[in-house]
């Protein structure tokens, strides 16, 4: 295939934004409705990627490669089975955020559209990039919008919030530069050429001592774009400031950067060290679970409740991601998009309240369900995916992760179970405080139920969120083979080991015989064509 | 036997998806018709496939059909797959009969409802949702009906939202069932890690064949017991079910009575492998049950709200079907489960008769001699009362006995005699309930009186076909001293159920323990006829002899204060203490504290508005200078 659809899908955004500098700024609407479109076509085309996509072969597909600088700099794109459904992910949610501030942004809604676009682009950059330098220019290039959209269309603490985003994050990337140029140079001794491709890294055999050091300025990095406790205070500030756009994308979307992060390069290209510190990270997450769950419990503002929410349903993510094995990181990656799913439309729903009442805070609501049922039932339905309801995606990936969790340690995993009960008590108890009761505040006796606007961008998510529930198998599916191969990676060290022992628990081996025999069929397949 | 058994919860799911979707455009009448008509044909479905296994041998058992692959991940792999077996056929015969039933009475009941079709969309769901836990041929299926059925609970107590106090009732029923479900999903993961499959069959076989070490048995069988307490109310969760009595009527009598809160008694006989290889945990579930009998009984004398007595009552007939599991007596446990379906949902349909027609009334201190105004409901409240006083000829009569009977021959004497004094509690607060309502003085209020009335018949042919079951549904499963043939049930049922070791029991003993068992129901009667109708000064005077011990029952022992004390407030007081001193203060203090320490903060705050792209480059830039140079140097 000769056209570059991933390259059109990452860049389409930001030629959209470019396009934007030559509309004039009061023609509003325009911008708009080409915001939408743009977001739009780019879904589709992801749609094209998804279906294109062949799930039994692990290397990344749609590969795409250029000269750049030189000296390693390469344009290397592609994508995986992991990857594949962050872009699908993020091109689902780009619309519907651009059609949920259609009346909530009303200021420099030029500057806005243009802000979106472009971090569409870099978050998408981020998660096709397979050369590192690329890969670092889109990450810290994301930054960028997101701290104007915050710092410009945010709410009271709004410098504040966007600072503290730029310097939680900066702090962690800048180690991360480090330990990349760190590899460059390591790579170069080695090989005696230079080289910034990530397999080619993957190849090099590390010294454990060295690995520790870069495994802990990359884990870093990632560890607060999750954010795992404790560094995870920047994100309820993030997100109550934050426009509700710029929430959605935040935690649907930015916050699976640090997890993929793990999956891509912390754990891939440090298997020695990441063993090392899996104990420690592990039980970081379970404290992360637990301990946002409590925090979420308490919190006056609702936003700030599903901030510390997402806190605790990240640390069961990457408790599962460190868990290693089939079942956990399948159950990772699916839980990855029904959080981005679930939380983005937890965050859709405050924002619809927020338009209406322009507070945040739960006291001042109560009773809202007499006055709006539709949204009542939107909010239900997704207040449930978060929970966990059987059903609905959440279980799906949810059980995955605790069956994952489960086999790699099973104190670890009863811990981790809590999220079902706790994640209960704040979200229902959150539900009766805002949408139950008798209504007290007058000001709701003025709330319009839900506009067909409203209705149009919630709807997508509500059925997306009953297909992920009922019908996980394409979405599994397609990631079988990636799993493997990151899996064996991450194993590689114990390769001599795995083959001598052949009944070792090492879970390419135990999954079903059917799709070994594929992935080998389709491998010789490949070689022969070559 | 042809396999149209999927389309028993399939129907009343698509009624739901419709009536979800279109019900608030839909005319009442329709809805009315649909619900109800969704559930009658579950049930015809039901009884079509009962039929077609009758004629099957017992080595087919179970009819398993397999609609697509649910969940596939490495080892866990779940299906959504149904199968049909007896006891599946009798669960969903009960909750197909007794729900249609209950639809039908809501069309009634909810008549004035501004909320009507919300109430059937989650009927319908709820329907659907137990439908699917009997059904489910793997126990990761059989979760979601179990979780399922515990939204529509929350949804249906919370009905009226707009009360506090239901919706509390809500939300705590759900994050009580929450709790169970934690236990049971753990158990859940132990079988699937161990065993390597979900579906029953093949759980049954590995566990019957010993291919599991006997203490992680028990702690499999102990973690989905937790599972059952919660949903079926037992110690230590059945918390949730007084409060649940918030909900409209009918929701009680289907859900909080007939069905739902049987569930836990459903799996427990479902997977009776686990309680019959390991004896602690089979002791376990009777002793708590025998227990929750008599604790629930007690909790019930001194209640006024004519729910809150039926909700006690509930609790404590459902321990006895635990006792019935517990004992290795599977078959007599579902056997009460079955009897007991009719005779407490028509309590609840009479009660939410009696409500009706005293405009809300639901203190018995305010009731007293209905019997007059309500021709149609005091007669078939009363056969309820009968029935689950356990008086013989009457339905809860031979399943309690059953049970009774079974606890004895397994030498659990203690568990047998709580059963007893359950037994005589019960008999009492069913007849204080009966003598303070329908019988003596009036003690109504003149408001309520002007509008008194009995319920239309769309109520009242309902009440009296539960009444008709209430009496005749217990000669399917007759004592076995009649002879081995006569207990249709238990053969039934016989395949699934582990061979029990017959200790014989002398049919003199057997003859003893049925006379005790009448000695015990009626004297029960006896005792509240003295206290309520003959000398009714007697109650207050041993309330003011007791004070104490009134206080305590009337409190409900004060289990949900203690509760609230050791458990919601040190969680609540504790995050927020965490929040503020190490949330707020320790992270954001030291990042916040470095940053201004150092001027950065501020001077970055100050170019904010004149072009910060500039400075963060800057930064950025000299960041990397400096550090690559400490990295080549």
């Amino acid at each position: 295939m000769n056209i570059p659809i991933l390259s059109i899908i990452t860049f389409l955004p930001a030629a959209g934004a470019l396009l934007f500098v030559f509309i004039n700024r009061k023609q509003e609407k325009l911008i708009r409705y080409t915001a939408l479109f743009i977001g739009i076509i780019n879904f589709i085309l992801s749609l094209f990627l998804y279906f294109k996509f062949n799930g039994q072969i692990g290397d990344p597909q749609f590969v795409e490669k250029a000269k750049w600088i030189g000296y390693g700099i390469q344009y290397h794109v592609g994508i995986d089975g992991i990857s594949l459904f962050l872009v699908l992910l993020t091109n689902f949610l780009m619309p519907i955020v651009i059609l949920s501030s259609w009346n909530s942004i009303q200021e420099k809604v030029k500057e806005y559209h243009i802000f979106m676009l472009l971090l569409a682009t870099g978050i998408l950059g981020v998660f096709v990039s397979l050369n590192l330098f690329l890969f670092y220019v889109f990450w810290e290039a994301m930054l960028i919008p997101m701290y104007f959209l915050i710092g410009i269309w945010g709410g009271k603490r709004k410098i504040y919030a966007t600072l503290k985003f730029v310097i939680f994050t900066m702090f962690g990337s800048l180690l991360m530069l480090v330990a990349i140029f760190a590899l460059y140079s390591i790579f170069y001794k080695a090989a005696g050429t230079y080289s910034l491709n990530i397999f080619d890294y993957y190849e090099l055999v590390l010294n454990p001592n060295i690995q520790i050091w870069l495994f802990l300025a990359f884990g870093l990095a990632f560890a607060i774009k999750v954010p795992m406790f404790p560094f995870h205070t920047w994100l309820p500030d993030a997100h109550v400031e934050a426009p509700t756009a710029g929430s959605v994308i935040l935690a649907g979307v930015l916050l699976k950067m640090g997890t993929y992060g793990f999956l891509r390069f912390a754990l891939p290209l440090f298997p020695d060290a990441a063993k090392k510190f899996i104990p420690y990270l592990a039980v970081l997450s379970v404290i992360g679970i637990i301990y946002g769950a409590l925090m979420a419990l308490i919190q006056k503002d609702v936003k700030s409740l599903v901030a510390y929410s997402s806190v605790s349903h990240m640390g069961l993510i990457m408790l599962a991601v460190f868990a290693l094995n089939l079942e956990s990181l399948e159950g990772a990656v699916y839980q990855m998009i029904n959080h981005g799913l679930s939380t983005g439309a937890l965050f859709l729903c405050v924002g619809i309240l927020y338009e209406r009442a322009h507070t945040r805070l739960i006291k001042d609501y109560g009773g809202v369900s007499r006055q709006m049922p539709v949204f009542a039932a939107f909010f239900l339905i997704c207040m449930l995916s978060s929970v966990g309801l059987p059903g609905l995606n959440g279980f799906v990936g949810e059980v995955l992760c605790l069956f994952g969790v489960f086999q790699f340690n099973k104190l670890l995993a009863v811990l981790g179970v809590s999220t079902i009960i706790l994640g209960a008590a704040y979200l229902l108890w959150m539900y009766q405080r805002v949408m139950q009761g008798p209504l007290e505040n007058k000001k709701i006796l003025n709330f319009k139920d839900l506009t067909k606007r409203e209705i149009g961008f919630l709807v997508p998510i509500i059925l997306l969120m009953f297909f992920m529930g009922i019908y996980p198998k394409p979405f599994l599916r397609k990631m079988d083979a990636s799993i493997h191969n990151l899996l064996n990676q991450v194993h590689r060290s114990e390769t001599f080991l795995v083959e001598k022992k052949s009944d070792l628990k090492i879970p390419d081996k135990v999954s079903d015989v059917d799709l070994n025999h594929n992935l080998k069929e389709n491998k010789t397949e490949s070689e022969d064509n070559e | 036997m042809r396999e149209v058994f999927w389309l028993i919860p399939f129907v009343p799911a698509v009624s739901t998806i419709i009536l979800a979707v279109f019900g608030e455009k839909l005319s009442k009448k329709y809805i009315s018709f649909q619900a109800c008509g969704a559930v009658f044909v579950s049930f015809l479905i039901s009884v079509y496939s009962f039929i077609g296994l009758l004629k099957l041998s017992p080595e087919q058992y179970p009819v398993v059909k397999n609609l697509f692959s649910w969940i596939h991940s490495g080892n866990f792999q779940a299906n959504l797959s149904f199968q049909f077996d007896p006891l599946t056929a009798v669960m969903t015969m009960v909750v197909s009969a007794v729900g249609f039933l209950i639809h039908v009475y809501s069309i009634g009941y909810m008549a004035e409802d501004r909320s009507y079709s919300r109430f059937f969309t989650l009927m319908n769901l709820f329907t659907f949702s137990m439908l699917l836990l009997v059904m489910a041929s793997n126990i990761v299926l059989m979760f979601v009906g179990w979780e399922g059925v515990g939204f529509c609970s929350y949804m249906l107590i919370g009905f009226w939202f707009e009360k506090h106090s239901a919706a509390n009732a809500g939300k705590k029923a759900f994050i009580v069932n929450r709790i169970g479900d934690a236990g049971f999903l753990l158990g859940m993961l132990f079988i699937i890690v161990n065993i390597g499959s979900t579906e029953f069959v093949n759980i049954n076989n590995a566990v019957a064949g010993g291919s599991l070490s006997s203490g992680l048995v028990t702690l499999i069988a102990i973690l989905l017991f937790v599972g059952a307490t919660g949903k079926s109310a037992q110690i230590p969760l059945y918390v949730w079910l007084p409060d649940a009595m918030e909900g409209p009527t009918p929701v009680s009598a289907l859900i909080h009575a007939a069905t739902m809160v049987t569930a836990g008694v459903y799996m427990v006989a479902r997977m009776n492998v686990f309680y019959t290889v390991s004896e602690a945990a089979g002791f376990i579930v009777a002793i708590i049950g025998a227990i929750t009998a008599v604790y629930a009984g007690t909790m019930a004398l001194t209640q006024n709200d004519i729910k809150r007595v039926l909700a006690y009552s509930t609790i404590s007939q459902i321990g006895y079907m635990f006792i019935g599991c517990g004992v290795g007596a599977y078959a007599a446990g579902i056997f009460h489960l079955y009897t007991h379906a009719f005779f407490k949902s028509l309590l609840f349909l009479a009660a939410g008769s009696v409500m009706h027609a005293l405009s809300g009334e639901l203190d018995m201190r305010k009731m007293g001699g209905l019997k007059k105004y309500m021709p149609y409901t005091y007669p078939t409240f009363l056969i309820g009362a009968i029935a689950i006083a356990g008086v013989p000829f009457l339905s809860g009569f031979f399943s309690k006995d059953a049970i009774l009977t079974a606890a004895f021959a397994k030498g659990q004497y203690v568990v047998w005699a709580l059963g007893i004094l359950g037994a005589v509690l019960t008999a009492f607060y069913m007849f204080r309930l009966i003598f303070l309502t329908f019988h003596g003085k009036e003690r109504l209020d003149p408001e309520v009186k002007k509008h008194i009335h009995e319920s239309p018949p769309v109520m009242t042919i309902p009440l009296s076909i539960l009444a008709f079951f209430s009496v005749i549904a217990g000669y399917i499963g007759l004592p076995v001293v009649l002879g081995k043939k006569v207990n249709w049930f238990n053969n039934f049922l016989k395949p699934l159920m582990p061979p029990i070791h017959e200790t014989h029991l002398s049919v003199g003993t057997e003859w003893l323990l049925i006379l005790i068992s009448i000695i015990v129901a009626l004297s029960g009667i006896f005792i509240a006829y003295w206290f309520y109708l003959k000398k009714p000064d007697v109650p207050h005077k041993w309330v003011s002899r007791f004070p104490f011990l009134y206080k305590l029952l009337y409190n409900k022992y004060y289990v949900d204060e203690a509760y609230n004390y050791v458990f919601v407030r040190p969680a609540i007081k504790g995050s927020e203490f965490v929040y503020h001193k190490f949330d707020l203060n320790v992270i954001d203090g030291a990042v916040n504290g470095t940053a201004s320490g150092t001027g950065f903060f501020g001077k970055v705050l100050s170019y904010l508005q004149t072009g910060f792209i500039k400075d963060y480059a800057l930064v950025f830039l000299l960041g990397t200078i400096i550090l690559l140079g400490l990295l080549i140097f």
